[in-house]
């Protein structure tokens, strides 16, 4: 009686075991909105039979907040560099296993070299695609009311007087205070990087001044306010800023949609694939992000979201209009313009939150 | 088993009773333990491990507050932070002043109305008209020093919370009476009809309903084209205070409708006969019997309007602008823009403490009006 108990009991240990060891076949993916091309998951899960719970954000602080929660559920996790950074010191992900990514050898090393600045040794993450942090605009009802201002340069969204002009047709600003505060410390010429609280006090000053000409503050919402008319200036992530230029020429009402890296230069980021420590499907997450390092795969959700793809082998396969597009791909020129932010300590971004939410509530 | 009970034709369930009865369980005591139980499980438990984080600092890590015990060489640490209730006045200007203001005023206008109270049937109208004036003017004080005061981003959107579900709450009862009192008087017919319409929205998805509502407000919306025709220029409606207020009434509405409506059904139609034999007009027959008949119907409405108004979050996130700070916002914000998990269940907990003294509040006056004092 007793050895049959023991058998069987071993039997289903060895079963759970077995199942273990090939995980079902199941993928939760979280990815930022609009991200991604139409038939990328299908094709995904024809040629591997997984099935991809696709789920999408629209804040590198929504990630964090989920990650940090803990649980979470995901497999694969696209956090910007310079929130992935401090996420990979506070050990939140699971080392990439590089034998089950052979596509690896695709990537681009600038790229790979630029990323190592935030995760050493590309330990933990793999570049999905990188963009620009700027200006997004309706260039009719802009020219309207700015006249020959043109839209090169920040002054448009930090002058109080510029700014007011457009009130009425609609400003919104992401809801990302790393980024909007680094683009004004940078438009004060100071460092974009810094920690100073004077710096701070004064950047706020400055979003303070123009914070009665926002509509809203929100990282997805200008996508189709944008496309449809309803607002006219959004500080916003380049291939968004894209899309809503491609609805809007489709819908073919009139509106048309410019995108502006100003003069003074902008935020350039790098959003990575990386899979959290406790995902429950390791092993359908690396074939994932390998499945998305392929060439023809990365290439194709390239030209459908219009962000650069951090995939060297993509290139050939990425359309001339996106390719040759200064601003998707910038020149030298521009590029020499563009800074990177580094992840904010935690006592930093303590403050910088306070002080956002301060901003936010016009108060 | 050395006695057998003699009635043998006792119900199974004896059995366990005397059993239970046996260790000092009545059968009372069980009833009131499901409830209990439930109470304790999903209301005082999480309520206690909100408290205990709200008590704790945020930390970078998994999970993202600090531990209230901790252990170290040996020794047991309790570490309670009251730092997060700290901060939720923190940076307001709340003076001497200010209380004492506050504090006057409150005092001034309850005095008035107690006076008022005691003297209704002793003096002349115009003395208790200026009683009444000076318990308002008072009232008004109170509310211009709140809402003056230079405070926090907490408080503001505490109060601001609250002045948003106060003032929908107002516009649900003037829009919400007469529709009830319509399909209370309506024909049978057409009764379930329009109780049907009430009800049918529920039947969608209430985020959805709250979205379509932008298709409205927005600046080339269904309102502004028609606008449009006769030459007025397009007005800003979405991310304003205003579509909070079309949003918060248009979704709770039928909360405040149906109670209303079950209260009206019931009032018995030979008052209003004898109201009308004894000479008055229809106003004053509903002023004087309707309206006081019908005061429980209207508190239980609004207060299923104002309790869950004070908390929104999904309808000042999609209508509002960013001046809109609702508690719901603020909440949202702590939790997934900061990661703060303790400075939100302090907010939750104070949150709480302010909810329940309306909700307690308006219970007594619900069963003072029931009571018929």
């Amino acid at each position: 009686m007793k050895k049959t108990l023991a058998l069987s009991l071993g039997a289903l240990l060895l079963s759970s075991t077995a199942v273990l060891a090939q995980e079902e076949p199941v993928l939760n993916v979280y990815n930022w909105s609009d991200y991604i091309a139409e038939d990328t998951i299908p094709k995904f899960e024809a040629e591997t039979g997984i099935k991809v719970n696709y789920d999408v954000f629209d804040s590198n602080e929504l990630v964090e907040a989920k990650l940090l929660a803990g649980s979470s559920g995901y497999d694969v996790v696209v956090p910007s560099g310079f929130f992935l950074e401090r996420q990979v010191a506070a050990g939140l992900f699971l080392p990439l296993d590089k034998s089950k990514l052979p596509n690896l050898a695709n990537m681009d090393p600038d790229v790979m070299a630029a990323t190592a600045a935030h995760d050493p040794e590309n330990k933990f993450a793999i570049d999905y695609m990188w963009g620009t942090t700027a200006i997004g605009y309706n260039a009719g009802k802009v020219a309207e009311r700015l006249g020959d201002q043109a839209v090169d340069t920040w002054d448009v969204v930090f002058k109080p007087e510029l700014v007011a002009k457009l009130a009425d047709c609609g400003v919104t600003l992401l809801d990302a205070p790393a980024e909007v505060m680094a683009t004004a410390l940078n438009y004060l010429g100071l460092d974009p990087n810094s920690e100073s609280v004077d710096d701070l006090k004064k950047a706020e000053d400055l979003l303070m001044s123009i914070r009665p000409h926002v509509r809203y503050f929100n990282s997805s919402q200008y996508i189709d306010d944008l496309g449809n008319g309803e607002v006219c200036l959004s500080v916003g992530y380049s291939g968004d800023v894209f899309i809503a230029q491609a609805a809007a020429a489709d819908a073919n009402a009139g509106v048309e949609v410019g995108y502006a890296i100003p003069k003074e230069g902008a935020l350039k980021w790098f959003d990575l694939f990386a899979i959290p420590a406790d995902a429950p499907h390791p092993d359908n997450a690396h074939k994932f992000i390998d499945f998305m390092m392929r060439p023809d795969i990365a290439a194709a959700n390239t030209n459908y979201v219009y962000y650069a793809s951090g995939n060297k082998a993509a290139l050939e396969f990425i359309d001339d209009e996106v390719k040759n597009d200064p601003a998707i791909y910038p020149t030298p020129e521009v590029s020499a313009k563009l800074f990177n932010l580094k992840a904010h300590t935690p006592d930093y971004d303590e403050l910088l939150t306070e002080t956002w939410q301060r901003i936010k509530a016009g108060s | 088993m050395t006695t057998v009970p003699a009635d043998t034709s006792s119900r199974p369930w004896d059995f366990v009773q005397r059993g239970l009865a046996a260790v000092g369980i009545s059968g009372r005591g069980l009833v009131i333990a499901a409830p209990a139980l439930w109470m304790t499980l999903f209301f005082l438990v999480p309520l206690a491990v909100v408290f205990g984080i709200s008590l704790s600092v945020k930390q970078f890590g998994q999970p993202p507050y600090s531990d209230l015990l901790t252990t170290e060489s040996g020794t047991v640490q309790l570490t309670l932070h009251l730092s997060n209730y700290l901060k939720l006045i923190e940076g307001s200007i709340v003076d001497g002043g200010f209380w004492f203001n506050l504090a006057f005023n409150l005092i001034v206008a309850a005095l008035a109305l107690v006076i008022a109270r005691g003297l209704s049937r002793s003096v002349e109208p115009l003395a208790l008209f200026a009683i009444y004036a000076v318990a308002v003017v008072a009232g008004a004080l109170f509310l211009v020093t709140l809402y003056t005061a230079d405070l926090n981003v907490y408080l503001t959107a505490f109060l601001s919370s609250i002045r948003i579900a106060a003032i929908s709450t107002v516009i649900a009862i003037l829009i919400g009476y007469p529709m009830a009192y319509a399909i209370a008087l309506a024909a049978d017919r057409w009764r379930n009809i329009l109780l049907m319409l009430v009800i049918l929205p529920f039947w969608t998805s209430f985020l959805l309903r709250v979205y379509a509502l932008s298709s409205f407000l927005r600046g080339e919306g269904v309102i502004n084209n028609f606008l449009g025709v006769f030459g007025v220029p397009p007005l800003v409606m979405m991310q304003t205070d205003f579509a909070v207020y079309v949003g918060i009434v248009y979704s709770y509405l039928p909360f405040f409708i149906l109670p209303l409506y079950t209260n009206l059904v019931k009032l018995d139609p030979a008052l209003l006969e004898a109201s009308a034999d004894l000479g008055a007009r229809p106003y004053r027959t509903f002023l004087s019997i309707t309206l006081p008949l019908s005061m429980p119907g209207v508190v239980a409405g609004a207060m299923l309007v104002f309790i869950p108004a004070i908390g929104e979050f999904v309808i000042p996130s999609l209508l509002g602008g960013p001046g809109t700070q609702m508690i719901g916002r603020i909440l949202w914000d702590e939790f997934f823009g900061k990661t703060n998990w303790p400075r939100a269940a302090a907010l939750a907990i104070t949150m709480l403490i302010i909810v329940v003294i309306p909700i307690m509040l308006m219970q007594r006056a619900q069963n003072a009006v029931v009571e018929g004092r």
